[in-house]
């Protein structure tokens, strides 16, 4: 230890004196991140409160107008229309993409802790939405690409994919259920690595079926992680944007126009700064509200193993 | 019994085997078409081999040809340099790594072990930042960094993120509550200052979730689109992301020019195998970390 800091803390020996320097040094530490959320996450949003409430093209300065916004948006049909996509979307990425990683990180558990095979499931999750959009908008081309000459070398239909309404928002989530069932595996994984074996071997001794183990004890204790994995890919997935930008940009006929994707074009395409925050208001509202339930509703913090 | 058993294992091997093809055959379409001549892709583009490969692709989107030549090799003359997009993406996601990480586990460290004035309500909101969806700071954030004169600079691109994201002061926070208060007391019983026992004691305590959670970060960062795709779309600070999806919208009507654009997704790829090659556990293991013991 330095001689000045043996000095200073010998100076600050007294109880009200090593409270202050307590306090010092923890205001010392959290100051950056202070800075930082004050900055770029509180001021923010409350400048997207003030801005909802004003009518700006980012030429002229703000005007004030109210709840014009929001009663706009109640009577916008496009609006109502990306968050219907959103819930959509949602329930076409994550029922599948959680079965799947959860299957996948069952069969693992049984069969190999190889870091290469666990690498090789992770891959996909570890490239950019933008990347992983590109490799499917070119497999998925409906002339030139390898899954439409898969299809019909079977005998089936060519199949329009992204170009059809009926197609776009489906294989969307397709293609992020190839990008994300690795990593909800990985958490499963996680999760299933500390479950006692023992609990297991006593299950067997009384004759469970593997579906009665996993019913019955793989499930329930694997809850805090499904909690975790359900919150952060629910939200994340209303939110899907990169993966739209890329491959259909809202179209065919807004048939993929999600939430997110409407308010960043009505923000940075079409200027529509107040408009747009209002919107991104009532979208914050939605998913506070949903975790806030969510964790309620499955008691996140407390495991069955405590 | 022991006959079902063994009839599990056999569906846990098809599953696996079944999703590890599924995840590995798309990578062999892209280098298999980037390796083709952009020509062949209407009569060649579902073969399983290139029928005479060719690595004209990675030298155009490298910016190793004259424009004159890559637009011959079928380059839209767009133009395009992934180089200088791989270093802007390493810069980015260097710089928010290495201060992001540093501010998150000086603030982590004092709410989990020094008691001060405001504590919990600052804490609770880092918490609550989490649930704030990105669209709705990110329009503030962009008029902010326009005024500040920050459009198109590595400053702009990094400021939002490098100071304070809730989910590494919240993991590391965690960490350092776990930590045995042992040694520190210890410290702070000979005398030693907060924030030397800070230094000297916790951090050097904690090696492996500081390492856990730049990891993270750094997956995220590498992976981000929207923000720097708003504030940075001039060529010279693009980042591979951004710089991906700009090629692929430069081409004219009709095609995207597909091999070119898998040559690019190539060398994309090949930084996240590189760390996957040299810290492949530490990568997994940090995934699997960030959901929770």
């Amino acid at each position: 230890m330095s001689e000045s800091s043996r000095w200073l803390a010998a100076l600050w020996r007294p109880f009200s004196q090593t409270r202050r320097a307590e306090t010092f040094t923890a205001y010392a530490l959290i100051l950056p991140a202070l800075i930082g959320f004050s900055l770029f996450y509180a001021l923010p949003t409350i400048r997207a409160l003030e801005l909802s409430f004003t009518d700006w093209n980012m030429m002229r300065p703000p005007k004030f107008i109210g709840f014009d916004n929001y009663v706009k948006l109640w009577h916008d049909g496009r609006f109502w229309n990306g968050m219907k996509l959103s819930l959509y979307y949602v329930l076409l990425n994550i029922p599948l993409q959680t079965a799947i990683g959860l299957f996948l990180a069952v069969a693992m558990d049984r069969l190999t802790r190889s870091i290469f095979v666990r690498s090789v499931v992770l891959l996909p999750y570890l490239l950019s939405n933008v990347l992983v959009a590109l490799i499917w908008l070119w497999m998925l081309d409906p002339l030139l690409g390898v899954v439409n000459h898969l299809i019909t070398s079977l005998g089936l239909d060519r199949q329009a994919f992204l170009g059809s309404p009926n197609q776009a928002l489906a294989t969307v989530a397709g293609i992020n259920i190839w990008r994300h069932m690795g990593l909800v595996a990985m958490l499963f994984l996680a999760g299933l690595q500390n479950i006692p074996r023992n609990l297991y071997e006593a299950a067997m001794v009384e004759g469970a079926t593997e579906w009665q183990m996993f019913r019955h004890i793989t499930l329930p204790l694997l809850r805090p992680v499904m909690v975790f994995v359900l919150v952060t890919s629910v939200t994340g997935s209303f939110q899907i944007f990169d993966t739209i930008a890329v491959t259909t940009a809202g179209g065919p006929q807004d048939s993929t126009n999600v939430i997110v994707y409407y308010i960043i074009t009505n923000a940075f395409s079409f200027n529509k700064m107040g408009y747009a925050s209002a919107m991104s208001m009532v979208l914050a509202a939605v998913m506070v509200l949903y975790t806030l339930i969510q964790m309620r509703v499955m008691r996140a913090s407390d495991s069955d193993l405590a | 019994m022991l006959q079902s058993f063994s009839l599990f294992r056999l569906v846990c091997w098809i599953i696996l085997a079944l999703i590890l093809a599924v995840t590995l055959a798309p990578f062999w379409i892209v280098i298999k078409t980037a390796l083709m001549h952009s020509a062949d892709v209407f009569t060649h583009s579902t073969d399983l081999w290139p029928n005479d490969a060719t690595v004209v692709n990675f030298k155009r989107v490298l910016g190793l040809m004259s424009t004159e030549e890559s637009i011959k090799a079928g380059g839209s003359g767009a133009k395009v340099n992934f180089s200088l997009a791989m270093f802007n993406s390493f810069v980015f996601t260097g710089l928010i790594v290495i201060i992001q990480t540093a501010s998150a586990a000086a603030s982590a460290y004092a709410f989990a072990r020094l008691r001060f004035p405001g504590r919990n309500v600052i804490f609770g909101l880092f918490v609550a930042s989490m649930m704030i969806p990105g669209v709705v700071t990110f329009i503030p954030n962009f008029i902010l960094i326009r005024d500040l004169g920050w459009l198109n600079s590595m400053l702009g691109m990094i400021a939002p993120f490098c100071l304070m994201q809730g989910f590494s002061v919240f993991f590391l926070r965690q960490f350092f509550i776990s930590l045995p208060k042992e040694l520190e007391e210890a410290a702070y019983l000979e005398g030693a200052s907060y924030f030397y026992i800070f230094w000297k004691i916790a951090i050097p305590l904690s090696i492996t979730p500081l390492i856990t959670i730049a990891t993270l970060i750094g997956i995220n960062m590498w992976n981000e689109f929207l923000w720097p795709f708003l504030v940075a779309k001039d060529e010279s600070h693009q980042v591979l992301t951004v710089a991906l999806q700009s090629f692929k919208s430069q081409t004219p009507q009709g095609q995207p020019d597909w091999t070119g654009l898998m040559a690019a997704i190539s060398i994309s790829i090949l930084p996240t195998i590189g760390l996957l090659l040299l810290f492949g556990r530490n990568v997994v293991e940090s995934v699997q970390f960030s959901g929770g013991k």
